[in-house]
């Protein structure tokens, strides 16, 4: 794993990277990302929003034999939605609600001399009918609440601005990030199936970045008392994998992630197969951001010096300005 | 049927969310397969620990401990909770 980062980042400036904290420096000094004003938090660069389009581009590419249908879904969702996919419940402390003033004349005298004295006015707010997206495929659902699908079920191809509430200095954990999803709503076997296939792809797909990828039986973090029965349960049945590489640091992290939710969203949002069951739905998310760090952990900082098999698979033309912006 | 076997069923009919009424459930049946989700087992298990006031030890937060009736009682006697059977009707 050394010779990873040292080979990556040699060609770059010759410094070795030792940890996340010091990776993370080197975006914000170089100027790849900039700090998005709380932990956690980032703004991106050209160069570094190039990377992520590229990849997206070659995920969709991945996918256009099965023709899904494309959909790009807001960074805001309905409260409903973020209830029924059962986020709530389970990660209760990831989720971000949105909140808003909604008092009277007097409540906005005392918020504005609140603010004006640099005093706690995010309390005179109250919840709104919104939240933050928690992840790319949950807006998919509702969406196509009481429907049947057809025979070989549905595929779609779905992208979000997510959030999950952990700040943190590691650059791999950001609090607002992007999912590039490939979903499948139809019968059990056919979910199955989708998601063997997918992670087959995904492991092509990021093993041909040279990645260093591992595929990986995981679980989600859920929270509180029954976590461990939750992510036990996970295990025991394979519902999730990881495709893992390292991304700020030699330890390494999902870039990917596959999950067969078996019927929890269909029957959430009354989704039948074309049977007449309870639909069941797979998803194979990659972590847009989380992805490109790791080519810049593994390849360096500037993507005009990565190998030549790599800039071609995302079309990363040696003519364009190497010149970090 | 024991005392401890109907409590356990009350609380499956309240959190379970179960396909069929627990009182047509078999002490043996699957409760998985009856309908029993991840998320509904958990809020089985912590209604079991307020119920009958103990504390599942991580080796017995596993599906197996919640599979059925007759395994939920049997980690109850194994933290103690002792079986008195009563009348059934």
């Amino acid at each position: 794993m050394s010779n990873l980062t040292k080979r990556g980042l040699g060609e770059s400036d010759g410094r070795a990277i030792t940890s996340a904290e010091e990776f993370r420096s080197r975006l914000l000094t170089l100027g790849l990302l900039v700090d998005g004003g709380a932990i956690g938090l980032y703004h991106r660069s050209a160069t570094f929003e190039s990377i992520v389009r590229s990849i997206e581009a070659l995920a969709s590419k991945a996918g256009r034999d099965q023709s899904p249908r494309q959909l790009y879904f807001s960074p805001v969702i309905g409260l409903a939605t973020l209830l029924g996919s059962g986020y709530v419940s389970a990660f209760p402390n990831l989720i971000g609600t949105i909140n808003s003033f909604d008092g009277d004349g007097e409540a906005l005298r005392e918020l504005r001399s609140r603010v004006d004295a640099g005093g706690q006015w995010v309390e005179m707010t109250s919840p709104t009918e919104v939240a933050l997206c928690s992840a790319s495929c949950h807006s998919l659902y509702p969406m196509l609440a009481h429907t049947t699908q057809p025979e070989g079920g549905s595929i779609f191809e779905v992208q979000a601005s997510c959030f999950r509430h952990e700040p943190s200095l590691d650059p791999a954990r950001m609090q607002s990030f992007r999912q590039h999803e490939f979903v499948y709503v139809g019968t059990a076997p056919g979910a199955l199936e989708f998601r063997d296939q997918w992670l087959e792809r995904g492991r092509a797909l990021l093993g041909g970045l040279g990645l260093g990828i591992d595929v990986v039986p995981a679980s989600d973090p859920f929270f509180g008392r029954g976590a461990q029965l939750l992510s036990r349960g996970q295990l025991d049945k394979e519902l999730k994998f990881e495709i893992v590489a390292p991304i700020s640091s030699t330890q390494p992290g999902a870039v990917a992630s596959s999950n067969y939710h078996e019927d929890h969203f269909g029957a959430a949002f009354d989704l039948k197969d074309a049977n007449g069951q309870v639909a069941h739905t797979a998803c194979i998310g990659f972590g847009l951001e989380r992805i490109t760090l790791a080519l810049l952990l593994k390849l360096g900082f500037d993507p005009a010096l990565w190998p030549g098999g790599v800039r071609q698979q995302l079309d990363i033309s040696v003519e364009r300005p190497s010149a970090l912006s | 049927m024991s005392d401890v076997a109907a409590t356990i069923r009350s609380i499956l009919d309240a959190h379970g969310r179960l396909s069929t009424p627990s009182q047509r459930i078999k002490d043996s049946d699957d409760l998985f397969q009856r309908g029993l989700s991840s998320h509904a087992s958990v809020n089985v298990m912590l209604a079991i620990e307020d119920a009958f006031d103990v504390e599942f030890p991580d080796e017995l937060l596993t599906r197996a401990t919640f599979q059925s009736v007759e395994s939920i009682r049997i980690a109850l006697e194994s933290l103690g909770v002792a079986s008195t059977n009563v009348e059934s009707d």
